[in-house]
């Protein structure tokens, strides 16, 4: 029988899940590998048991904490897609306020249906036995993860720098145009396609492993960049990290 | 006798709403579209940050209109801060816009809507018995994507898009595959116009007021001035300011209206609006599949999409032609504020018209944001639709009346991550 892979998804923009769909021929061979079985925004099918979930977003009310127990209490592999899910991404950028005043900002109401809670990411929640970094993720990430889980081997992210994939590429450096760019502390994995495309890297994916600060720093320092500078920048997908 | 029919988690759509129909003695009671997508409060999340941040953070409103929320977010800033972008990249964004429209109804009319008329549950149905049309639906698709790749530097979020125009710019090689792709992609789009002609679509009529943006000489996509069926021609500044806002108990999203009441934005308003805007195959296509400018038939918003996507691809090809005439210059932008100030832009997103605003401080700081999304525009005309519509189904079993509903729905295409996580009106 084929593996029984579900899309779910909270709080979040669906991007994620669109940059799956974006996978085109990809998509097709992997739909000979695996069975979709559940995929609310394309499928109306729901069922019982599934092997591998994809769940992307936050968590932010009560009743998305049942929903996420529902789907791991049926769900063998439970995978995080994408920043919102993994650290909670963006949600948290105002995790430093409170919400019942963003709330009255926002709708000038306190109605029940509008009750949130500051925005969770999966595994604060819910056991998460693997995750797919990025805001949106990568989607050849998402098949090496994919590939990994169907032939029963441990899926591992890369372990060094953005800057590793950017120098490869013989990109020019953010840094040269007096920009901030997070590419020496932030996971591979993208192929530097923020930088590629004339942006510098914002962060996206989180930390690697063990960030070699003090180049780093000497790199700061030459550009006359503070410590404080970077982690302005690191914190607009990064929040949860730090909390 | 009395029932409650409820619909949770309403699929083939973006992002989660139920709906719920309560009836009575043969008679509709109530019937709420309660949308329980979980607010964000992303103008928070803006207050205070530096102009060149803002566009970034406000793509993820929402994955499937990330595009067109950049693309509003950079204008609106522009306006604010008396940037004025090169004639060349207003076209580039042009063709992006072009693009996400693409992507997006290609995705809605093949793998939401589709379904529903060739009476299965989803399209993965079809992997094996027509997987010639599961495959036409993924290389019409991959078309679509690789214009907001090659311009905007990923389909989702983009990354070459910039304040005054564009950090990265494609090689005149690239343009030109693209464009070959373009005309490769008119065989698939023929047979896509034969299955929808194909399809049954409700006889249902529904009068309302129609929005859209107007622009001289061009089919609109990012324009200064609103019009409407019912005679509106105004600024994008003077409409926005006559929106009214409000909240209901059942829904996370504002719903909006006008003194004059509800009105519709999206595919179906702007083919009638601009009708004669339309490129000469696409109003080929309007006459095979019987859609004219008079329509007053929701469920013909799906017909609409399939036009605009003809249409679309059409001025993309004249649109590179353009393009490739022009030599390219250094792509990085140095646009550079002369102060601070407010700005409001509007474009046409795939489901209709998008208003970012926003104002910022002396150090391009930004002060108060909001943004009036399509979805949220449309929400009081989708539950108008239903009520109107339920009278005549009440006879069906439950799961054809649901069914017929949920058809009705998805003809809106509604985007429920968008109208949730809208910014709105002033933070001090």
């Amino acid at each position: 029988m084929k593996t029984r892979i579900g899309f779910f998804d909270f709080t979040g923009c669906e991007g994620c899940q669109l940059t799956v769909m974006n996978l085109e021929n990809d998509l097709l061979q992997v739909l000979q590998l695996v069975e979709v079985v559940e995929f609310r925004e394309l499928m109306s099918e729901e069922v019982s048991q599934i092997d591998i979930a994809f769940i992307e977003g936050s968590i932010t009310r009560q009743q998305d904490h049942a929903r996420l127990k529902t789907i791991r209490d049926r769900t063998k592999t439970l995978v995080a897609l994408g920043a919102c899910a993994d650290n909670g991404g963006v949600n948290l950028l105002a995790s430093h306020q409170d919400v019942a005043v963003l709330r009255q900002q926002v709708y000038a109401s306190d109605a029940v249906h509008l009750l949130t809670e500051k925005p969770l990411p999966l595994h604060e929640v819910v056991k998460v036995d693997y995750r797919i970094p990025g805001c949106p993720i990568d989607g050849r990430e998402f098949l090496a993860v994919l590939q990994a889980l169907l032939l029963d081997r441990e899926p591992d992210l890369p372990n060094f720098a953005v800057c590793v994939e950017c120098k490869l590429a013989e990109y020019p450096c953010s840094f040269d145009y007096g920009e901030i760019c997070l590419g020496p502390v932030t996971r591979a994995g993208c192929q530097a396609i923020c930088i590629a495309g004339g942006d510098r890297c914002r962060g996206c994916r989180g930390l690697v492993d063990n960030p070699r600060t003090s180049p780093y720093h000497r790199v700061l320092e030459e550009h006359g960049l503070s410590v404080q500078d970077i982690l302005e920048q690191y914190r607009t997908f990064n929040i949860g990290e730090e909390l | 006798m009395s029932r409650k029919i409820s619909l949770n988690h309403l699929t083939r759509i973006e992002g989660h709403a139920h709906l719920v129909i309560d009836k009575k003695a043969g008679k509709i009671e109530s019937c709420r579209l309660e949308v329980v997508e979980s607010p964000r409060f992303f103008e928070a999340l803006l207050k205070g940050r530096h102009f060149s941040d803002i566009a970034p953070i406000v793509a993820r409103v929402c994955g499937v209109c990330s595009i067109s929320h950049t693309m509003a977010s950079l204008m609106a800033t522009e306006n604010a801060l008396g940037i004025e972008p090169d004639p060349r990249a207003k076209a580039l964004r042009r063709l992006l816009s072009q693009g996400e429209i693409l992507q997006s109804h290609l995705l809605q009319l093949y793998f939401m809507a589709a379904p529903d008329y060739l009476g299965i549950p989803s399209i993965f149905q079809l992997l094996n018995q027509r997987s010639d049309l599961f495959s036409r639906a993924l290389r019409l698709k991959r078309t679509a994507n690789r214009i907001c790749e090659l311009i905007g530097g990923r389909a989702v979020h983009p990354v070459t898009t910039a304040i005054g125009g564009f950090t990265a710019l494609p090689e005149v090689s690239e343009l030109k595959q693209l464009r070959q792709d373009l005309v490769d992609a008119l065989p698939d789009l023929e047979a896509t116009v034969e299955l929808f002609a194909g399809f049954e679509f409700p006889e249902f009529l529904r009068p309302t007021e129609q929005v859209c943006l107007a622009q001289p000489g061009q089919y609109p996509l990012h324009a200064e001035r609103v019009i409407s069926s019912c005679g509106i021609d105004q600024t994008v500044a003077e409409f926005k300011t006559s929106i009214d806002e409000y909240i209901v108990p059942h829904s996370t999203a504002k719903m909006a209206r006008t003194e004059r009441g509800h009105y519709c934005v999206g595919p179906l308003a702007r083919v009638k609006n601009s009708f004669a805007r339309l490129s000469p195959m696409a109003l080929k296509v309007a006459a095979a599949l019987q859609l004219n400018a008079e329509t007053q038939n929701p469920f013909h918003g799906l017909k609409a999409r399939l036009v605009e996507v003809i249409h679309f691809v059409e001025e993309a090809i004249h649109a590179i032609d353009n393009l490739l005439l022009h030599s390219y210059v250094s792509a990085r932008t140095t646009a550079m504020p002369k102060g601070g100030g407010q700005g409001v832009a509007a474009v046409e997103a795939p489901r209709g018209l998008l208003f970012h605003a926003y104002s910022y401080d002396s150090k391009g700081l930004l002060e108060t944001a909001d943004c009036i999304i399509p979805t949220a525009q449309n929400l009081a005309s989708i539950e108008a639709d239903i009520e109107s519509l339920l009278p005549d189904l009440l006879d069906l079993p439950d799961e054809q009346l649901k069914q017929r509903v949920e058809t009705l729905i998805r003809s809106y295409d509604p985007c429920l991550s968008c109208s949730t996580h809208q910014l709105q009106v002033a933070i001090k």
